[in-house]
């Protein structure tokens, strides 16, 4: 690994002034596994690193009356065990719980995985379909970013030089909202999926669609929402013809990439085939 | 460029030592503190051999910066004492043996967090930890077995 410079501030403002020295030179680090692999590999050459890990306030999980609010700096697996994760949405734990493996899991954090965004990670799906807002500060202020706006491309960004992740917001889920993660995976459990697909759905008392989210990872070069499918759904009852119908404008709706998990042609054919499944689970 | 004086526990013995920004945890342990009982693999994070406690739970070392241990309690192969170890010799849970350390590492750090972990849980834990022998009968029966001596 090239020599750089490592600083660990221990307040926020620290860190934001730190950061504001010299922003194109200097990197934040989280938990450290995507960012210590992309400098051993020598793909990415920060003259200084700025370690997060004393900043805790940054780890904080908890339920308010806006809905559910994630620390960037909380561990996967703190996600997966939280009792208010798992009280917002249980598929939202598991999606935690279904990264990687569990020595990954202790080490990187919520903030760093969506920082880092790659478009086959899990959380950004599931969090996608739970309308997540990300919150951003500089020494400048603060920004809020939904998700769908915060992927820009494989590991890009919306976030600007002299910005940090501080958390996610998620709202309260329409009632009786049903959530899952499916993740297909081929090869190897602790595989990156090959396509992986969250669904949000609610009902009202008739049966007909109130509510629909359908998110999905490894689809493009980024997490993606398949609008078109939700719409198709909302208002409608949730039978055979209707699931159907949104899978095949979900699997419209991507834009894969041929790579070592499946061709671009695979991989769209199984957004359709995974995005019923998670409909109906949840349906 | 920058270096840094850090303090942690190593199997419960205390370090102070002065390490550069770029220092691994796992050449930390092997070349500078002679603990040579952490394999290096993959380099990755992927194979697990490079499994060690930090404060308990499972990490590699080869993914953390010798700086983010400051002030953390590190456990490596050379400070287990566990049944596991027996259980490993009496059901044959290493082959060649390179992925042992590894996998005594993560499975003593599971039946620490959980005594009663499922065989489902066992076999999740431990998906990370790669033999290359495909010795994984021995070692889940190993890890079972040490389990229900509890």
């Amino acid at each position: 690994m090239r020599p750089f410079d490592y600083v660990e501030p221990e307040t926020l403002d620290e860190a934001l002034a730190l950061l504001a020295e010299d922003p194109d030179d200097t990197l934040a680090m989280a938990g450290g596994t995507a960012l210590v692999i992309l400098m051993k590999q020598d793909l990415i050459r920060p003259g200084r690193v700025l370690g997060l890990r004393r900043l805790a306030q940054l780890r904080a999980i908890g339920a308010t009356d806006e809905g559910l609010v994630l620390g960037a700096m909380a561990t996967h697996g703190g996600l997966a065990r939280s009792q208010a994760v798992r009280a917002h949405a249980a598929a939202l734990a598991s999606t935690f719980a279904a990264v990687a493996t569990v020595r990954i899991r202790e080490q990187a954090t919520l903030g760093g995985n969506l920082a880092h965004a790659d478009p086959a990670q899990d959380p950004p799906v599931t969090l996608l379909a739970l309308d997540g807002v990300a919150v951003a500060r500089s020494r400048f202020g603060e920004r809020r970013i939904p998700l769908d706006a915060l992927f820009v491309d494989v590991f890009e960004t919306s976030l600007e030089p002299g910005e940090l992740l501080l958390r996610v917001e998620l709202p309260p889920l329409p009632a009786g909202a049903r959530t899952t993660y499916q993740k297909f995976l081929p090869a190897t459990r602790d595989d990156y999926a090959t396509v992986s697909v969250a669904a949000v759905i609610a009902r009202d008392a008739s049966g007909v669609c109130t509510h629909a989210r359908i998110a999905l990872g490894g689809a493009a070069t980024v997490p993606l929402r398949a609008r078109e499918a939700e719409r198709s759904l909302t208002g409608r009852r949730l039978d055979d013809a209707a699931i159907h119908e949104a899978a095949v404008l979900a699997a419209a709706a991507t834009e894969p990439i041929d790579d070592l998990r499946g061709s671009a042609d695979y991989k769209r054919a199984m957004a359709g085939v995974w995005t019923e499944r998670a409909l109906r689970e949840v349906a | 460029m920058s270096e840094h004086r850090i303090r942690f526990t190593l199997n419960g013995a205390p370090v102070d030592i002065t390490v550069p920004a770029e220092r691994l945890l796992v050449d930390l342990l092997r070349e500078d503190l002679g603990k040579t009982g952490t394999k290096d693999g993959c380099s990755v994070g992927v194979c697990g051999l490079c499994t060690v406690q930090v404060d308990g739970l499972p990490m590699s070392a080869c993914l953390l910066l010798a700086t983010q241990l400051d002030g953390a309690a590190i456990r490596t192969i050379e400070g287990l004492a566990s049944p596991l170890q027996e259980a490993f010799i009496d059901e044959g849970g290493f082959q060649c043996g390179i992925c042992t350390s590894g996998q005594l590492v993560a499975a003593d750090a599971l039946l620490r967090t959980k005594p009663k972990a499922t065989d489902a849980e066992i076999s999740d834990w431990q998906m990370g930890n790669l033999c290359r022998c495909t010795g994984y009968y021995g070692i889940a029966r190993a890890i079972v077995k040490a389990r229900d001596a509890r």
